[in-house]
C-alpha cells in the first residue's frame, strides 16, 4: 500500500483516538497534579430564613462581573496522590501495629484496593471455568435445542449491569423473596446486607453470573473450529474425555482463554456498578467508586477533581500492572508465530 | 410535503389537546417553564398545581442535589427554577446561579409572608415554603400497651426500645435513616447538635472531642435495636418499615409524616403519632436540625421566563393549594391550621432545635461524616480512629477547596 493511501485511511481513526482517548488521558494526568479551587473570600453577611435573621462570618467564592465563580488551578505536585495513598499514615500504622488490616483499611485507598483485587482475581477463574463447562455442555446438545439454550444463556449478559445488580439486591435485601425463602429453610433470621462479607459474596456471585455468557459465547465459537479428525484420532488412540479436553481442546482455544481473561481483568478491575447497585459503599468500596465519589458534587457545589483524577491515574496504572503477564504472553506467541 | 404537513398538524393538535387539560389554574401560562426539585410529597403538591397552568415540566428527583449546580450553571440554564433546601441553597448561592427576586415579589408576591423570604444581604434570593426536621415518630398503640411514656431523651428512647424488643411486638423497635452517605452524615449532625453547639473553630473542624465521642456511642447504641441492614436504610425505607408495621419508633423527616396515614400504602393508619425529636442530654436541646425547603429561579434564563416561573410558583405556593394538602408538609403559611401530622416538627422547633448550619465548610464536613461513620458502626474502626479520620479527611478536602 502506498504511504499516502495508508495515511488517508488511518487518519480518521487516528484523529478520533487523539481527540477522545489520548487528549482526555492527558488532561486527567494534568489535573491529578492540580487543585481545582474557587477563589474564596471570608465575608460577613446577614442571612434571614424562616428561623430568624443572623449575621454570620462565612467563606464564599468570589464571583466575577458576570456572576460566575472564578476558578483557579494550582499546581501541587504529588499532593493529590499523597492525600490518597497516605504513605505516612500507612507507615506509622505498620511500625506501630504491624500489618494489622483493621487499621490499614481505615485508609480508603487500601480498603478499595483490597476489594478491587479480590473481586478481580476471585471472579476470573469462575468465569473462565464455568464459561468453558457451559460451552462444552451446549456443544454436545442436539442441534434443535442449541438455539434456544444459547439464547437463554445469553440473557444475563444482555441486562444492563446496574439494573441486574439492583434486581439481585431486591431479591435479598430486608425481607426480599429469596431471604424469606432462605429463612424458611434454615429457620434463622438472615440479614445479608448487615455485614460486608455477605454483600461481597453477593457481588462476586452477581459478576460471575453476569459475565459467564460472554466467556461462554467466545468459547463456544472456538469449539466450532476444533479439528474433528484430531478428536477422532485421539479417541481411536484411547484418550478419554478429560485427556481429549486437556491435550486437544484447551490448547486449541488457549488464545481465546487469554482473550477472555484479558477483557475480564480489565472490566472487573473497574468494578463500580455493583457497589452502587448493592448500596455497598458503607461496607465495601472499589477504586473506580472512589473516583466517582470524588467527582460527585457535594452540597457546597464543588467536587474533588484533583483527587478524582489521581485515583483514575492510579486505576490505570493498576490495570496495566495486572495485564502485563497476559500481554507478555500474547506478544511472545505473536513473535513465535512470525518466526 | 403534504403528508408531512398533515403529520405536523396532528402532532400540534396533540399538544393543544394536552394544553387544554389545564383547568383548575386561573393563570394561563404561555412560556415554557421547567423545574428541578426533590421528590417528596410536598413537592408533588406544589408542582402538580403548577402543572395545571400548562407549559410547565417538573423534574422530581430525590438525588437532585447531584445535578443542581451543574444544570443551573449552564447558559441558558437547564431548568428555569429549582427547589432547594437550606443546604443546597448555599451551593446555588455560592455559585451565583440564582437571581434576586425582589422585583417579582413586589409585583406578584402578595400572598407571601415575611418568614418565607430568604434574604441574603438585603436581597430576596429564595422563597421558602415549608420547614422540615427529623423528629420522633412513634406507634401510639404499642407504647400504651406496654405502658411506655413518650420518650423525650435518647436514654428514655433506648429504654423504650428495650421494652419493645423484649415484648417482641414488632420486628425491630427502632428505625433510622442510617444509609451511608448524606443520610448517615445528617444523623451525626443531628445527634452532635444535641450534645454541642458548633462543629467548627473558624474553618477548622472541632468534632474530635468528647461530644463527638458521645455522639458516635449513642448512634451505635441505637443501631443495636435497628434492622441490621441499617447502612442501606434511607427515608423511604424507614417510612415503609413504619407503614408495614415493622418498627415502633424512629426519628424521621416531618415531610414523611403524612404518608403514615395514607391508606393505600399504610397498614398502620391512625396508629403513628408524632413528638419532638428526643434530647441527647437531659437539659439540652432536641438532637435535630431545622431545615427549610423553597424555590429559587435561575439567573441564566430570560426575564420573561423568570417572570412566568415566579407566577407559576405563586400558584403552587398559594395558601389555598397548600391548605388543601396540610398533611403533606409543615407549610410555612399561616393562612390555615397545621395538620396533626405536622405537630412533631412544630414541637421540635419550639423545644429549641438548631437550624442546620448550612455553609460550604458544613457541606464538606457532612460528606466526610457520611463516608467515615459506617466503619465505626459495623465495628471495623474504633470511635477514636473514626473521629481522627473525620478530622483528617475534612482537612484534606477543605485544603483542596481552599477553605484552609
Amino acid at each position: 500500500m502506498k504511504k499516502s493511501t495508508f495515511l488517508v485511511f488511518t487518519m480518521p481513526s487516528f484523529i478520533m483516538m487523539t481527540l477522545f482517548i489520548a487528549l482526555p488521558l492527558l488532561i486527567v494526568l494534568i489535573q491529578s497534579f492540580q487543585f481545582n479551587q474557587d477563589v474564596l473570600e471570608t465575608i460577613e453577611r446577614e442571612n434571614c430564613d424562616p428561623f430568624g435573621c443572623k449575621t454570620e462570618t462565612i467563606t464564599v467564592p468570589v464571583l466575577d462581573e458576570n456572576g460566575n465563580k472564578i476558578k483557579n488551578n494550582i499546581w501541587v505536585g504529588f499532593q493529590n496522590y499523597k492525600n490518597i495513598l497516605k504513605f505516612q499514615q500507612l507507615s506509622s500504622v505498620i511500625s506501630n501495629d504491624g500489618f494489622e488490616w483493621s487499621k490499614i483499611r481505615s485508609i480508603d485507598f487500601y480498603k478499595a484496593l483490597r476489594f478491587t483485587l479480590t473481586f478481580t482475581f476471585i471472579t476470573l477463574p469462575f468465569v473462565i471455568i464455568l464459561g468453558l463447562i457451559l460451552a462444552l455442555c451446549v456443544n454436545v446438545l442436539i442441534n434443535r435445542l442449541k438455539g434456544p439454550i444459547i439464547f437463554i444463556t445469553l440473557l444475563p449478559f444482555i441486562i444492563t449491569p446496574v439494573i441486574g445488580a439492583l434486581s439481585i439486591k431486591w431479591l435479598f435485601i430486608g425481607d426480599g423473596i429469596l431471604t424469606l425463602f432462605l429463612e424458611n429453610i434454615l429457620d434463622k433470621d438472615i440479614a445479608l446486607f448487615s455485614q460486608g462479607w455477605t454483600i461481597e459474596i453477593l457481588m462476586l456471585f452477581y459478576r460471575v453470573w453476569h459475565t459467564i455468557p460472554f466467556a461462554f459465547v467466545i468459547f463456544y465459537a472456538g469449539l466450532q473450529t476444533v479439528d474433528k479428525e484430531k478428536i477422532e484420532a485421539a479417541f481411536v488412540d484411547g484418550a478419554n474425555r478429560l485427556q481429549r479436553l486437556r491435550f486437544i481442546i484447551i490448547p486449541h482455544i488457549m488464545p481465546l482463554i487469554v482473550f477472555v481473561a484479558l477483557i475480564h481483568l480489565m472490566d472487573s478491575y473497574r468494578v463500580f456498578d455493583e457497589i452502587v447497585g448493592f448500596s455497598a459503599s458503607g461496607f465495601r468500596i472499589s477504586l473506580q467508586w472512589m473516583t466517582y465519589d470524588f467527582l460527585r458534587i457535594d452540597d457546597s457545589g464543588t467536587r474533588s477533581i484533583g483527587r478524582a483524577s489521581a485515583t483514575s491515574v492510579l486505576t490505570m496504572i493498576g490495570i496495566i500492572i495486572i495485564l502485563i503477564p497476559v500481554l507478555r504472553r500474547t506478544f511472545k506467541e505473536q513473535k513465535e508465530k512470525r518466526l | 410535503m403534504k403528508k408531512i404537513l398533515v403529520l405536523f398538524a396532528i402532532f400540534t393538535s396533540f399538544f393543544f389537546l394536552a394544553g387544554t387539560n389545564a383547568k383548575a389554574c386561573e393563570l394561563n401560562n404561555s412560556v415554557p417553564v421547567t423545574s428541578l426539585s426533590a421528590g417528596f410529597d410536598a413537592w408533588k403538591v406544589v408542582t402538580s398545581a403548577m402543572e395545571e397552568c400548562g407549559n410547565f415540566t417538573p423534574t422530581l428527583d430525590q438525588e437532585y442535589r447531584d445535578k443542581l449546580v451543574a444544570s443551573l450553571e449552564s447558559n441558558p440554564s437547564q431548568f428555569t427554577m429549582a427547589g432547594v433546601s437550606a443546604s443546597t441553597n448555599v451551593s446555588v448561592l455560592d455559585a451565583g446561579v440564582t437571581r434576586p427576586l425582589d422585583d417579582l415579589v413586589a409585583k406578584y408576591g402578595d400572598s407571601l409572608q415575611d418568614n418565607q423570604k430568604i434574604v441574603i444581604d438585603g436581597k430576596i434570593m429564595a422563597i421558602a415554603m415549608m420547614t422540615n426536621a427529623q423528629h420522633l415518630f412513634y406507634r401510639e398503640d404499642i407504647l400504651s400497651d406496654l405502658g411506655i411514656d413518650i420518650p423525650t431523651t435518647y436514654d428514655e428512647l433506648l429504654k423504650a426500645a428495650k421494652v419493645i424488643k423484649d415484648a417482641g411486638v414488632v420486628d425491630y423497635p427502632l428505625g433510622g435513616t442510617f444509609k451511608s452517605g448524606w443520610n448517615l452524615g445528617e444523623e451525626f449532625v443531628n445527634m452532635y447538635l444535641g450534645f454541642a453547639d458548633s462543629f467548627f473553630d473558624g474553618n477548622m473542624p472541632a468534632v474530635n472531642n468528647n461530644d463527638g465521642y458521645e455522639t458516635l456511642k449513642m448512634m451505635k447504641k441505637l443501631t443495636e435495636y435497628m434492622d441490621p441492614e441499617y447502612l442501606t436504610s434511607d427515608s423511604t425505607y424507614v417510612q415503609q418499615q413504619f407503614q408495614q408495621g415493622k418498627i415502633a419508633l424512629a426519628n424521621l423527616w416531618a415531610s414523611r409524616a403524612g404518608a403514615m396515614d395514607n391508606a393505600e400504602e399504610s397498614t398502620v393508619v391512625g396508629l403513628v403519632k408524632f413528638a419532638s425529636a428526643p434530647k441527647a442530654k437531659k437539659n439540652g436541646k432536641p438532637a435535630s436540625t431545622l431545615w427549610w425547603d423553597g424555590v429559587v429561579i435561575a439567573k441564566n434564563v430570560t426575564d420573561e421566563e423568570a417572570e412566568a416561573a415566579f407566577k407559576l410558583a405563586m400558584v403552587g405556593l398559594d395558601p389555598a393549594n397548600l391548605g388543601a394538602n396540610p398533611e403533606a408538609a409543615p407549610w410555612l403559611s399561616n393562612a390555615f391550621d397545621p395538620a396533626p401530622s405536622n405537630i412533631g416538627a412544630i414541637l421540635t422547633a419550639k423545644s429549641g432545635a438548631a437550624p442546620y448550619p448550612a455553609s460550604a465548610k458544613m457541606s464538606t464536613l457532612h460528606g466526610v461524616l457520611g463516608a467515615a461513620i459506617g466503619d465505626y458502626l459495623t465495628g471495623a474502626a474504633t470511635a477514636k480512629a473514626t473521629l481522627e479520620k473525620i478530622e483528617a479527611d475534612y482537612i484534606t478536602a477543605a485544603t483542596e477547596k481552599g477553605l484552609l
